[in-house]
């Protein structure tokens, strides 16, 4: 009778399919030369024609980071990296003055996005869902910009807005996020050079899906985005990000940044299906994802939403967190976090109590197969001020093989005595019961693998935008085949 | 017993847990629309031979050939002997956290569709064909949308059991106590089922300890194992004697 590890043949197989998007675009890119000092922080805001204050701004950004030193209290392996090496700016050249439209983007780009099944055209517009896609340094294009404007939702790149829309930007960016936060959103304040920013005014209910694809493609460029979402009094809209990038032998860097507001009553929904290559079988190459995320609860009854599928990336360090400020405003966090082979992902949340009667969620799901580390670092801070907050934190581990492992750093700092804090936590392995049940009914270990795991997430996968919650499940399925042995 | 070309032949089969022998050698036929019920004292290997049969990864055939519709069943993986047409039954099935009762059927109705060269079903015949089973099975529609086994009771598993059974229509159900934990309707819903399947030609092989149900079976074998052999052979007289008397054998029966 075969054993276990032979009837799991077929998964090795499908588990060393290699990474799908790892393609790279030939296109000519008008890039700076790697290197990173003031001068890079001025050419950068002087080639995007940006107003003083941001200059300003990044400058001081760029003080304090020099100043600060690298995170290190992840459970994490990070290789240092040369920033001087690194390039800060890369703009495909077709685009040096800005696409006035789709019809001007370069096909090149077009073809790539369509390639990643993020359509900018004809067959978005079928999808009813608005796009805003970023190559490199640039956004490339946003779609239904138009119709969204009918209703005065602003879906802009942040450049965009930056021209456009300066007051909001001064007024908001770094409201949530401030430019010293942390050491890689200090780098980002300095050297961002594009991103996405939505804007939905008064009691205005999005009326489509927004969504950002990001993609990063110049052999030796750090990726710094910024996006922004400003939901005013009474708003409502859901956001979903997607990533990808090619397959390369060294590291790459990606330092993002994303700031939310809600105001009194409004709502905001912010998905994440991260996809970037994670390395390969003996873990080289592949993303260094290092993301500050923040949600402001900034009014009475506000509520903000974070779901997140990472499922590439050599390393994860993102905490989308919550800072729940008006009265009765409410925070969640629904996570899926894959790693598998060397892939290490340290993720989580913070949900920061200031208000009164202010509750939070997380529910983290973290699977780990092959050589993989995940961690679950969270924290509840409850303040003097936050009477009558409630936070409820599901945390579950599944373990695929026998090389893995995952952890569990949950904080909770509390206040107050009236605070209720709940956290229940469970590490379990799929079950050789439960595959073989699978299998006596005729499921192959794969399909049995795939099932096991969406059971495992669902909760998670229920919250996410209809259109992407198949997309989600799929990658879900590819990330892990070949997992059980 | 020997028949010509019976639809499950098993010769000489010895199987291993870990160091200790659990089936010592065990030869039998079952013909197509035939049924068999196993008996035999708790530990006498009744479950091993399903198991066995299944391809549970920890029972390790040491010895012996099994041969299903002229296929050679040890050398397949356990996915590949469902899908040629072996069902058995769990004592204790396994739940599936978060993974509904309907998608999980269909993907092993599917499975075993595709090797038997049929066209999968869709969400939407599938439904049409479970709620009608599910019916005749007089199970509640709302088993189909809840999670795998999650929360059911012991009868309800093995509901869900003869559900999946009704459904996936093999060649050969190896049903493991199906009617323990079972309220009197369930048992009634696994006569009428094992009926139907027998009259399309499915073979059965039944372990129970319920006269009652045996009975109602109308079993062709009635077969005694004892310390993994199979001690003796016989029709419903056996298994009305087993039940009057216990297992308690005599040496010189147990060597028939």
């Amino acid at each position: 009778m075969p054993s276990p590890t032979e009837q799991a043949a077929p998964l090795v197989q499908a588990l060393e399919r290699p990474y799908q998007h790892g393609f790279v675009t030939d296109i000519e890119s008008d890039a700076l030369p790697p290197g990173l000092d003031e001068d890079t922080v001025r050419a950068i805001s002087l080639r995007k024609r940006e107003p003083d204050f941001l200059l300003q701004w990044r400058l001081a950004a760029f003080k304090r980071w020099q100043a600060m030193e690298p995170p290190a209290w992840g459970r994490l392996q990070v290789d240092a990296i040369d920033f001087q090496a690194l390039c800060y700016y890369s703009a495909p050249k077709s685009l040096k003055d800005g696409p006035k439209s789709l019809a001007e983007v370069d096909p090149k780009l077009l073809e790539t996005y369509e390639k990643l099944g993020v359509p900018l055209h004809e067959r978005a517009r079928l999808a009813g869902v608005a796009v805003d896609a970023v190559f490199d340094s640039v956004s490339v294009g946003t779609t239904f910009r138009e119709q969204l404007s009918k209703v005065g939702v602003v879906f802009c790149s942040f450049s965009h807005a930056v021209e456009h829309y300066p007051e909001l930007i001064e007024r908001y960016m770094g409201s949530v996020v401030p430019v010293g936060d942390n050491y890689y959103a200090a780098l980002n304040s300095a050297v961002f050079s594009d991103g996405s920013f939505v804007y939905i005014p008064k009691g205005v209910r999005c009326p489509m899906e927004l969504s950002s694809y990001f993609r990063i493609n110049a052999k030796g460029t750090g990726q710094f985005e910024r996006t922004l979402i400003i939901a005013e009094e009474g708003s409502h809209v859901s956001y979903l990000e997607g990533c990808t990038a090619p397959q390369r032998d060294e590291h790459q860097l990606h330092a993002a940044v994303v700031e939310l507001v809600a105001h009194d009553d409004a709502y905001i929904k912010y998905s994440t299906v991260q996809n970037w290559y994670p390395g390969d079988e003996q873990g080289r190459g592949g993303i260094y994802n290092f993301v500050t995320k923040r949600g402001l609860c900034a009014g009475q009854r506000s509520h903000i939403a974070w779901t997140q599928i990472e499922t590439g990336s050599a390393i994860t360090w993102k905490y989308p967190s919550v800072v729940l400020r008006g009265d009765d405003s409410r925070g969640e966090f629904h996570s899926i976090a894959v790693s598998n082979h060397y892939q290490q992902a340290d993720t989580g949340t913070k949900m920061i109590h200031l208000g009164r009667n202010t509750k939070s969620r997380i529910v983290s799901k973290g699977i780990s197969a092959g050589h993989a580390h995940n961690s679950y670092r969270g924290l509840v801070r409850i303040a003097p001020t936050a009477q009558g907050a409630h936070n409820h934190t599901q945390c579950d581990s599944l373990l695929i093989g026998r090389d893995c492992g995952a952890h569990t750093f949950p904080y909770i700092d509390t206040a107050r005595s009236d605070a209720l804090v709940e956290h229940e936590a469970t590490t379990t392995r799929i079950s050789e019961e439960r595959l073989f049940y699978c299998q006596q009914r005729g499921i192959d270990p794969q399909e049995a693998t795939a099932l096991i795991v969406g059971g495992f997430c669902q909760a998670v996968l229920e919250e996410l935008p209809m259109e992407f919650a198949l997309e989600a499940k799929a990658l879900l399925a590819v990330s892990l085949e070949g997992a059980v042995g | 017993m020997t028949t010509p070309n019976p639809l499950l032949q098993v010769r000489d089969l010895r199987v291993q847990i870990g160091d200790r022998n659990i089936l010592k050698s065990v030869s039998l036929d079952v013909p197509a629309g035939s049924l068999v019920v196993l008996m035999g004292a708790n530990g006498s290997g009744k479950s091993t031979l399903g198991l066995t049969l299944a391809g549970h990864p920890q029972y390790h055939v040491t010895s012996g050939q099994v041969v299903l519709d002229g296929q050679d069943l040890l050398a397949m993986n356990a996915h590949e002997r469902a899908r040629a047409g072996l069902f058995v039954s769990f004592q204790s099935p396994p739940d599936i956290p978060g993974v509904k009762n309907n998608l999980f059927i269909r993907s092993a109705l599917n499975a075993v569709r595709e090797a038997r060269g049929q066209e999968p079903l869709d969400a939407f015949d599938f439904l049409a064909s479970a709620r009608t089973a599910a019916q005749q099975l007089g199970l509640p529609e709302a088993m189909l949308a809840r999670p795998v086994n999650e929360g059911f009771s012991g009868g309800e598993r093995k509901r869900n059991e003869l559900l999946q059974l009704a459904l996936l229509q093999p060649r050969l159900a190896f049903l493991d106590e199906i009617d323990s934990g079972m309220d009197v309707d369930g048992v009634r819903a696994v006569v009428q089922l094992v009926h139907q399947l027998r009259a399309k030609g499915t073979a059965l092989v039944v372990i129970s300890h319920y006269l009652h149900l045996i009975e109602s079976l109308e079993p062709d074998t009635v077969l005694r194992l004892d310390q993994g052999c199979i001690a003796e052979t016989g029709g419903l007289e056996l298994a009305r004697s087993i039940a009057q008397t216990g297992f308690a054998r005599s040496p010189e029966l147990a060597e028939a």
